[in-house]
């Protein structure tokens, strides 16, 4: 039963959603009137998210800019009002790209706990067999790693990871998981991640970490910020 | 301060969005119809973005457990303050255990109740909006429930005009705003969007498709994003995109090829092809439309969507003007 299911995973390989082709260029587009977005060229490389660090530096002191988010290897700038002139503002942007040097980072290394398998990380058997990797190789591979957190986004706390080993990179699922525990340790495709809502979720879950991700109560709210180095710790294995 | 006597679920505090706090991975949330709220706000005495109810299920009632002026704006929802109808788009003052009534609407989608001063609840990150995924802003995170009891910050309780007179009304923007070159017998609401990143990586023949198709808002739309139905919109081979920055209006295509438009509730980061953004001037629009109803696509140029918010403003600044000058009675 699990084998079928594994080789149907195998074999749907190709179908599954791929990765838009790496730009060659950096690109700056528009997103409605009052957003632009400048995306990086290149594979998703740390050195890339650095620039991107430092251009949102910048960017955030120019006048009529609302708010900077990061992305991976992208930035979106919100104006508080419609560039009157488009073409200057986006060449501004590629200005930035080209001149300014890679953010020194100096994050702080946040150690994460991680109950590995077990029911809160029932993915792991099916990131084993896509890998041909034993689940221990999984999760010693998975916790050797260092993380560094590229962007906060999507929901409240959420790190977009880089630092994934190639070899346990795993597509998201076709059929997500309708009901993910907050907290869920997971792979979707070349990133790792913490989950920070329960709901549905297309990741692999691999383990679960009691950890919070963002408490209101505090300032910032959020636990990891751009720049962060995450180690994940085996707590314990559940197999 | 009023209580909730009956109410669905997904009824909500909101005010124009908690901007600031993407960088955390919140959404903006807010309204849908940022017009017709702060027509409401204004038509009280508020400022622009004092916290109101925002009402998308029906019936809506509540009890005034102190006299309070309100206005209703938004979908026409036939209100009644005991048995006397309150006009849409209208302001006027309740007694204390007055009841108000907000029926299911014959057209639009969303009511904004604005309560003089506007409600007294948290502000959290900058904004008083609830944030219904996280469970936290606007009251106690959740949709109102029957038994609510809202405050509201200090207020006028009543102009004195509007103590002896039936209240001030305005012009509603669905006819001070008529979508451009639409007939009132038109059953497909145009949505005027600008291009976005990836519009160039469809085949010409998906472009034109987009551009085409009367889309349907389908049952699975909310808050967060309206997904329309349509024939697919199909890529030679799916592709996602590394996730980055969303705003409320921008078209998606996810891989059954069938759009998302993204809104007030959305993720804040997603990694979708990105085909088109709806322009701020109708965002508004798409707020009121219903589920069920079909929108079609306008392309326009960044100068126009630019100048299409020009009509808003004037709308917007005529009613502060007639406002300032009935409140001066």
């Amino acid at each position: 039963m699990a084998s079928d299911m594994i080789g149907t995973l195998r074999r749907s390989r190709a179908a599954v959603t791929a990765e838009r082709p790496a730009l060659s260029e950096p690109k700056v587009s528009s997103i409605g009137t009052r957003a632009l977005l400048l995306e990086a060229p290149g594979a998703f490389e740390l050195h890339q998210q650095k620039r991107i660090w430092s251009i949102a530096d910048e960017v955030e002191t120019w006048a009529e800019v609302e708010e900077v988010v990061l992305g991976v290897t992208n930035l979106l700038v919100v104006f508080s009002k419609p560039p009157r002139d488009l073409e200057a503002t986006s060449a501004a942007l590629m200005d930035a790209w080209h001149r300014l040097p890679e953010k020194a980072v100096s994050g702080r290394v946040i150690e994460i706990p991680v109950i590995y398998g077990g029911e809160l990380g029932s993915d792991l058997p099916a990131v084993s067999a896509y890998s041909s990797l034993p689940p221990e190789e999984i999760i010693s591979i998975h916790s050797a790693g260092s993380y560094t957190v590229c962007a906060i986004g999507s929901s409240p706390g959420f790190g977009y990871l880089h630092g994934l080993d190639p070899r346990i990179f795993m597509p998201r699922k076709t059929v997500p998981s309708l009901r993910m525990l907050k907290g869920t340790v997971t792979i979707g495709g070349m990133q790792a991640g913490i989950s920070v809502s329960t709901g549905p979720n297309g990741w692999n879950a691999i383990g679960w970490a009691a950890t919070p991700m963002f408490d209101l109560a505090k300032t910032p709210p959020t636990l990891l910020a751009p720049g962060d180095q995450i180690r994940f710790r085996v707590e314990r294995i559940e197999l | 301060m009023i209580e909730v006597l009956s109410t669905l679920p997904l009824n909500t505090v909101q005010d124009l969005g908690r901007f600031g706090a993407r960088h955390y991975g919140v959404s903006t949330c807010g309204v849908m119809d940022p017009v017709a709220f702060v027509v409401g706000n204004v038509l009280v005495g508020n400022p622009d973005n004092a916290a109101a109810i925002e009402v998308q299920t029906f019936p809506f009632v509540v009890r005034f457990l102190a006299d309070t002026s309100f206005a209703v704006t938004g979908a026409d929802t036939a209100a009644t303050l005991d048995e006397h109808e309150v006009p849409p788009w209208w302001s006027s003052t309740a007694h204390r255990g007055q009841t108000l009534t907000l029926r299911p609407p014959a057209s639009g989608a969303r009511a904004y109740l604005a309560l003089s001063g506007g409600i007294d609840v948290p502000v959290i990150l900058g904004s008083r909006s609830t944030h219904l995924r996280s469970e936290f802003g606007g009251f106690e995170g959740r949709s109102l429930e029957q038994g609510d009891v809202l405050r509201t910050l200090d207020g006028e309780v009543a102009s004195p005009a509007s103590r002896k007179s039936a209240g001030l009304g305005v012009v509603p923007p669905a006819f001070a705003l008529p979508p451009r070159g639409a007939k009132a017998s038109d059953k497909v609401l145009p949505v005027r969007v600008l291009r976005a990143g990836e519009y160039d990586l469809f085949p010409v023949a998906m472009q034109e498709r987009f551009w085409a198709t009367d889309w349907k808002i389908t049952h699975h739309s909310d808050r967060g994003g309206y997904r329309l139905s349509g024939q697919p919109l199909k890529l030679a081979a799916p592709v996602e995109l590394r996730s980055y920055g969303l705003i409320a209006g921008i078209v998606q295509v996810p891989p059954s090829g069938e759009p998302i438009i993204q809104m007030s509730d959305a993720n804040t980061a997603g990694g979708y092809p990105k085909i088109a953004t709806v322009i701020e001037a109708d965002l508004w629009r798409l707020g009121q439309t219903r589920l069920g109803s079909y929108i079609r696509f306008e392309d326009v140029t960044y100068e126009h969507a630019i100048d299409a918010m020009a009509p808003v403003v004037a709308y917007l600044a005529q009613i502060r003007r007639t406002t300032e000058l009935y409140r001066s009675l």
